[in-house]
């Protein structure tokens, strides 16, 4: 009787300093400046999700470990309102009141290039998740670190599929004709430059090149040109709303160009809101839940998929974005970092960043020396029959591409 | 250069197009110029340039898409009528809480006050819709009509949202001239308008006035917003490129010229079309931007003539 409650009580004991790791683990201080507000609300809130989403889990697998002791993550948060400027004053705040010696990322390429500096100035590492622009990665920046693919590369992939289709079908690469819509903003601008570059390599024609102004509400006019030029690629990228109103206007006018890719599909919800329009259009994606990366502590990204929609049934009826899941792939990154630094010294644990080599849910890490990530390939999926299917490239493309669309 | 030449080549080659290029230029057009109708309006009557105006009318899309999502069987016909109505409470509650503060004093308190509630929308909007963008696909074969007309081997297709939008704009416009000529009410706006002390003196309700036209405004808009739900799409953020658009109609047109917006509205809209056609896309606002500058300098000439004569 005696030993039964004493082995119960040691059982209790036991289990309570299990649970009790986790619990009891020393935290490490971050910081963020995120737009909670403002125009990029939405993936802000989606970035902020990821984060937490990946803190948690980590947390659940025991924390982060450093030799003996463990540690979870700490993040101060505070909303940049979706402004340049008072980003970098958080970012400011972050560091010099808050005192914390490692930052998350903000959402968008503007607001990264707001904070970049600050944190550059104080020697603070910043992994980011959500700014894809090349810019970022020219200045010489020694403390940024992007798990993303770039932004010319999002693209770029359209213009090596339409030359291999035009082999395929006995001609040459050289004479596919393409036609450029771009918004006039860094992002977009980034990969037109990856898609021209890509042409000129080919020697393709560009037969259209033109700049989206930023309050464009209607594309008639340029899709009226495509009409009567007939290119056999169209490239469209000017955020949801240029998504929205070209897959909006390219079913009115029966647009009948052979491939037309673009990116936004997700966020200006193209299937949902306008059915069959929206058929064989092919859309660039970070990440896609088919592909089949995996680690140990999500799993594949299908169990990541599925994981985040339970802990956040907001997302049931859709699918997980992946701002969110390279925002988790962010903080990964940071734990393994920690862990392979051994050390809560900054520098030490920048270094560590710059040497990671990491296979995530979210696709392979590794960073260049301008702190980009080399390790991963943009995805390009095709909606057929309302399904996004993965299409390119093809080492992980589960789905044959419709070529050319029907309409 | 090549490239503008080139598009000119393709006028000349095709030129159907020049049809299809002012079609959509005037359906563009009537749109803008609804946006820019109730802000001649309160411009002219109260002298109130208000800078939420495009924010009224993001306003009426989200009624309309907010209908859309929440009540059965809606049409999206439907939420031009429900956003007019909307609008119109909204638009008074703006005018007794704000604007009637406002009204009296000098121009910089209205320009804060609306530019202010331009924020407040904006970020209300925001908080209650997202900021996703969202749009809403009308679709009327059930009533006996095509989703889209297309002439000319398919070259020339109109959208029947934006022939809707057309229509209203005609049918917005001749009803308030009849208005504002032929009802009592209307007559009050214009005497208001023409002196408002004198009207007061008069026997007129300038504050019922005001509060009505107003209302008006923010109605107009909000029908204007229900159809560009269905034409374009819409997020929280999006109103500013109508209230620059309808101040550009407005000043161009000159105040309380009614018939002249729409004149206006409809000539920006096929100017900007085919410049884009021209000198690219890019250049569609600058188009119409260098139009109002035009019509400012002609304006400056011309009155300096009259002053010379009045000498």
């Amino acid at each position: 009787m005696k030993l039964k409650t004493l082995s119960l009580a040691a059982g209790a004991l036991f289990a309570s300093t299990a649970i009790a790791a986790a619990a009891d683990c020393a935290t490490i201080e971050v910081g963020a400046a995120i737009s909670l507000t403002g125009k990029y609300a939405t993936n802000g809130v989606h970035t902020q999700n990821g984060y937490e989403f990946a803190m948690k889990k980590i947390a659940d697998n025991g924390g982060i470990k450093m030799g003996d002791k463990c540690y979870n993550f700490n993040v101060t948060y505070y909303d940049d309102e979706s402004k340049g400027d008072r980003a970098a004053t958080l970012a400011e705040r972050l560091i010099n009141q808050d005192k914390v010696q490692f930052m998350l990322g903000p959402y968008s390429s503007g607001m990264t290039k707001a904070i970049a500096p600050v944190t550059e100035k104080y020697q603070i590492p910043m992994i980011e998740a959500e700014g894809a622009s090349r810019s970022l990665f020219n200045k010489g920046y020694k403390y940024l670190f992007a798990v993303l693919s770039t932004s010319e590369q999002y693209l770029a992939s359209a213009v090596t599929l339409a030359g291999e289709k035009a082999v395929e079908a006995g001609g040459k690469a050289s004479d596919v004709k393409v036609a450029v819509a771009v918004e006039n903003d860094p992002f977009s601008l980034d990969i037109r430059a990856g898609v021209l570059e890509d042409a000129k390599k080919l020697g393709m024609k560009v037969v259209i090149d033109e700049k989206l102004p930023r309050d464009l509400s209607d594309m008639t006019a340029i899709l009226t040109k495509v009409k009567l030029i007939k290119p056999d690629l169209l490239i469209v990228s000017g955020h949801s709303k240029g998504a929205a109103t070209a897959v909006r206007q390219i079913g009115e006018q029966k647009i009948s160009t052979p491939m037309i890719a673009m990116t936004h599909c997700e966020a200006a919800d193209v299937t949902g809101n306008f059915g069959a329009a929206a058929n064989d259009i092919l859309c660039s994606t970070q990440w896609a839940e088919t592909l089949t990366y995996e680690d140990p502590i999500f799993g594949t990204a299908a169990n990541y998929e599925t994981e985040f929609k339970a802990a956040y049934p907001e997302y049931a009826e859709k699918k997980v974005p992946y701002q969110t899941a390279q925002a988790s792939a962010a903080i990964y990154v940071y734990k393994d970092a920690f862990e392979r630094a051994g050390s809560l010294d900054k520098e030490k644990v920048r270094d560590a960043i710059a040497a990671t080599d990491l296979k995530t849910f979210y696709g392979s890490i590794k960073f260049s020396e301008a702190g980009n990530n080399v390790a991963k390939p943009m995805v390009l999926r095709q909606i057929q029959d309302g399904k996004y299917k993965v299409v390119a490239p093809s080492a992980f493309a589960s789905d044959k591409v419709n070529h050319p669309r029907t309409n | 250069m090549d490239q503008i030449m080139g598009n000119i080549d393709l006028l000349i080659q095709f030129p159907i197009v020049n049809l299809k290029i002012i079609l959509d230029g005037v359906m563009i057009g009537a749109l803008f110029a609804l946006a820019a109708y109730g802000l001649a309006l309160v411009w002219g009557v109260m002298n109130v340039k208000n800078l939420a105006q495009g924010d009224f009318v993001i306003g009426g899309g989200y009624v309309s898409w907010w209908s859309y999502h929440n009540v059965p069987y809606f049409h999206p016909l439907l939420g031009v009528p429900v956003a007019f109505i909307v609008m119109w409470a909204l638009g008074w509650l703006t005018y007794k809480l704000v604007i009637s503060r406002v009204i009296e004093r000098d121009l910089f308190t209205s320009l804060l006050a609306t530019f202010g509630l331009a924020i407040m929308y904006a970020q209300l909007m925001n908080l209650m819709f997202g900021s996703d963008t969202q749009s809403l696909v009308l679709d009327v074969t059930g009533l006996g009509l095509e989703n889209n007309y297309y002439f000319a081997d398919g070259l020339i297709d109109l959208p029947a949202a934006k022939v809707i939008g057309v229509v209203l704009a005609a049918i917005l416009a001749t009803g308030v001239i009849l208005f504002m000529k032929r009802s009592r009410m209307g007559q009050a706006i214009r005497a208001t308008a023409q002196d408002a002390r004198a009207a007061r003196v008069l026997g007129i309700d300038t504050e019922k006035v005001y509060a009505f036209t107003f209302s008006l405004n923010s109605a107009i808009c909000g029908a204007a917003g229900a159809i560009i739900v269905m034409v374009w799409v819409i997020q929280p953020f999006y109103g500013i490129t109508y209230s620059i658009r309808a101040f550009v109609i407005v000043t161009a047109a000159g105040l309380g010229n009614l018939p002249g917006v729409i004149a206006a509205g409809l000539g920006i809209g096929a100017a900007e079309q085919y410049g884009s056609h021209i000198f690219g896309i890019g250049y569609q606002q600058a188009i119409a931007v260098i139009l109002l500058l035009m019509v400012l300098i002609y304006r400056l000439v011309q009155q300096r003539r009259n002053r010379q004569v009045m000498q």
